[in-house]
Parts: structure tokens; sequence; C-alpha cells
């Protein structure tokens, strides 16, 4: 389809680059919805019993790994697909991946309605976490390449609507499950047809508005650098010659740490907040509280990477690991002096870190790895959010269970665990100390040969 | 350029409005925290 074709995606004179963050942010604020898949979790289980569970209903053991499926499928196929992202431009990437997306609701609705777990599987956890996967990294280059003088502040935009999309799905979804309920029905298989179909729409209007800069463009006033400086390239590593670099695996480990450290707590936080202050935090205050980190996550995003087009992306990360190390630090004081409001303030500012990580990480890659390939390499670094997601809720669970088990009080269960998140930032420290500038001899000299076809 | 101000105008509305409509709902349960 020529639509789709990138050579038909190239900008005229005059086209605003203000138009790309609204079109990437179409893609990320449908496939964010990913955040908020549990709101279905406990409508599923009463699938035939409506009103509470029966034997034959499915149980939210097995509901869970809907969500994990789409997590890994998500970093498979960033991973597998990056270079074909890349080269085929970003409205093709978009189109596939509101497909996907779109697909797999419907898919998953054909599950419920016949009420077989594997369709559900397959559809929202395999196809569409391959449009999670192809829609996550679709933006990412253009918008590097619209904002050579902000790329920090413009890939943040778009990452932000990720974190934002759950604000938008989970009352969405509520608000149609009561629409469709009756009596005698629940409800999902409907709201998962209206959700598909308007995600479809939604990445469409992303699709359609995108487009990528004329080769030799750049913004009114914008002197590019004649030269590499120290830690910002001008030449492009290819994208498989990137995972022989050292500086893309001790950015896969700062990423990885920086997840780790907050995603395991991120699961926890109702019921840390509940446990570490008994009967001054209530269920419903807890639910406030796990509001308000996601908020914070998601203005991380976008604050934490536009401070890095300033500060420089390495000193972010800095910032991150130090200023992370000592509230995790600070945490278990907190809960001892019983202050609620100075345990909430270093969380709110830890979520915003953890949410930066994940915004600030293209630009840190285009800074070492030219803008050429940036969006393959981000699909491949994005490995390290899969392991993340499986370390990081292990580590704070296993730890907490093991003190309690062990006779310490719910209330001090989560301190060894603080200190442990402390740790893991200290090593991501110094392995953001060991990141310098890529040694020339990976740099491309020419396009590689089927790269041109591939585009085609 | 006034047509891409429209433009502009109506992309940003597209995205803005259901995310602010997201947040302040998200910000309404927050407050049950202060409560």
């Amino acid at each position: 389809m020529s639509f789709l074709d990138k050579r038909n995606t190239i900008a005229r004179p005059g086209y605003s680059r203000w138009l790309i963050p609204p079109a990437a942010l179409c893609v990320h604020l449908c496939i964010g919805q990913a955040y908020a898949f549990s709101v279905f979790n406990l409508p599923m289980t009463k699938l035939l019993g409506i009103t509470q569970s029966t034997p034959e209903d499915w149980k939210l053991t097995d509901l869970g790994w809907i969500f994990s499926l789409a997590i890994f499928f998500l970093g498979v196929s960033a991973a597998l697909l990056g270079r074909w992202v890349e080269e085929g431009g970003p409205r093709r990437a978009m189109f596939t991946a509101a497909l996907c997306w779109a697909g797999g609701f419907l898919l998953s609705a054909i599950g419920v309605y016949l009420h077989t777990l594997w369709i559900i599987y397959i559809g929202y956890g395999v196809i569409g976490g391959f449009g999670l996967g192809i829609g996550y990294i679709s933006p990412v280059s253009t918008l590097i390449k619209w904002f050579p003088d902000r790329p920090g502040m413009a890939t943040g935009m778009a990452i932000m609507g990720f974190g934002g999309g759950a604000f938008i799905a989970s009352p969405l979804s509520v608000w149609l499950m009561r629409l469709f309920s009756t009596p005698t029905h629940v409800g999902v298989a409907e709201t998962l047809i209206v959700l598909g179909a308007v995600y479809f729409c939604f990445m469409m209007v992303g699709a359609a508005i995108v487009r990528i800069p004329a080769e030799g463009w750049a913004p009114e006033g914008y002197v590019a650098p004649a030269q590499s400086t120290r830690l910002i390239t001008k030449e492009n590593v290819f994208v498989y010659d990137a995972l022989k670099t050292p500086q893309f695996w001790l950015i896969w480990w700062v990423l990885c740490l920086n997840v780790t450290a907050g995603i395991g707590v991120l699961g926890q936080a109702s019921a840390m907040s509940q446990e570490m202050f008994p009967g001054r935090v209530t269920p419903v205050a807890a639910a406030g509280f796990v509001g308000l980190m996601s908020l914070f996550n998601m203005g991380g995003r976008f604050f934490w990477a536009s401070v890095s087009d300033f500060l420089g992306r390495k000193n972010t990360y800095f910032v991150f690991f130090a200023l992370g190390t000592v509230l995790y630090a600070v945490i278990p004081h907190a809960g001892a002096i019983g202050s609620v409001a100075l345990f909430v303030a270093c969380y709110a500012v830890i979520f915003s870190m953890y949410g930066g990580g994940f915004s600030t990480v293209p630009a840190y890659l285009r800074d070492m790895f030219g803008t050429r390939y940036v969006g393959a390499i981000h699909g491949l670094l994005l490995t390290a959010w899969s392991m993340a997601g499986i370390f990081g809720p292990v580590l704070v669970n296993y730890i907490r269970q093991y003190n309690v088990t062990h006779g310490v009080e719910k209330a001090q269960a989560y301190n060894v665990t603080m200190y442990v998140m402390a740790v893991l930032l200290v090593i991501g420290f110094i392995c953001n100390a060991f990141v310098r500038a890529v040694n020339s001899r990976h740099h491309m000299k020419e396009e590689p040969a089927d790269a041109l076809t591939a585009a085609e | 350029m006034a047509g891409n101000g429209l433009k502009l105008v109506l992309a940003w509305g597209f995205v803005g409005i259901p995310l602010a409509w997201g947040v302040i709902e998200t910000c309404l349960n927050a407050m049950k925290l202060f409560q």
C-alpha cells in the first residue's frame, strides 16, 4: 500500500514538527492500556457465575498470564522487529501496531464469548504483545530526527503517553463494562470489542499524521555540532554492531537496574503502604496512593527526559541512582517514625525517576549510537525491561515473605527490601560511570546492502 | 501557517482531552489518600 510507503511520509516544506508528538501519543496512549488490563481480571473470574465465581470460572492466577505474556512479547517483538520498524518507516509500523493491538482485543473478545482462555492468551498476550512492542518503538527515531535540539523532551512526551494510557483505559473500561452488563451478563466481550475499535481508529489517526523529515532538514535556527562531543556522537552504529559494544550492555544494565528497583515496589505499593502504616492507611487510601504514584511515574517521563537535554544523559542517570539510593534508605526511617507524608514524598520522587529511566534511554542511545538505527537498538534494549519485570516483583515478594516467615513484623518486613533496592541502584551508578563514547571501529561506513531493499 | 495552527490545535486536543480526563479521574481517586 503506497499510503504506508516510507517515501510517502516525507514531510513537505512548512510541516510543523509539533504534530509529531501528538501522532506518537495517539499510539502510546492506546498501548498504555496494558497497565490497566487488571481491571478485567475480577470480572473475568465471574463470566459464568456473574455475581460470584463458580468452579468452572477462570482463576486469577490463570488470568495473570495474559499480562505477563503481553509484556514478554512486547520485549520479543521490539527486539526482533526493531530493524524492520526502522527501515520501513513509522507509518507502516504504526499501522501494523494498530492491526495487532485491535486484532488482539477482538480475538480476546471471542475468547471471552467462547470462554476459551487460550484464545485470549494468543489474542491479547501474543498478537497484542506484538502490537505493544511495534507500537512502543515506532515513533522513537522519528521524534529524535524531528527534535535534534531536544531529543529527550520529544521522546519523553511519547513515552509519557504509555504511562498515561492506563489513566484513560481504566475508567473507560469500568464505564463500558457497567454499560454492557446485565443481570445475566458481565459485559467484558463487548467492552473489548469497543476498546479494540476505538484504539484502532485512534492509532490510525497517529499513522495518518506522522511524517519523517526530508533529508538534510533541521529546525529553524538549529546548527548541528560540527563534530562529535565526548558523549554525543555524530556517527551511526549499525543495529547489530551495537550489540558488540560495551556501551550497549552497560546501558542495558542501567535500564534493567533502574526498572528493577521501581517495578517490584510498584506492584506492592498498595499492600506496602497499608502494612507499613497499619490502621492509618486504609485500602481506599492505598488505592489513592497507587494512583498518585502512577501520576508521578507519568510526569517523571516527561520531566526527567526534558531535564536530560540540559543535564546530559549520563548525569541524569547519576541523579536517578544517587537520589534513588538515598530515598530508598530513608523509607524505613519514614516507617519507623510513622510519617506517611515522608513515605509518600520519597516514593513520589522514586517513581518519577522510574518513569524517567524509560523516557531518557532513547536519547541516551541516540547520543551513543547515532540516529540511524536508534529505534531498532532501543527495541533490543527493551529486553532489559522484560528481565526487570520478572526479577523486580520476585525480589520484593521473596524478601518480604522471608522476613514475615522469620517473625519480622509486617510493618518492618519491607526494610531489607528497601536496602536491597538501594544496593541495586549503587550497582547501576557504577555501570553508568563506565559508559564512554563508542569506539570509532563500530561506526557505520556505509548503508548495509539489504537496508535499501528492506525499506521498499 | 493558519492551517498548521488549526491542525496543531486539533491534533493536541485529540490526545490532550482524553489524557486530561484520565488524569483528573486519577487525581480525584488519589485525593482519598489525604482524607
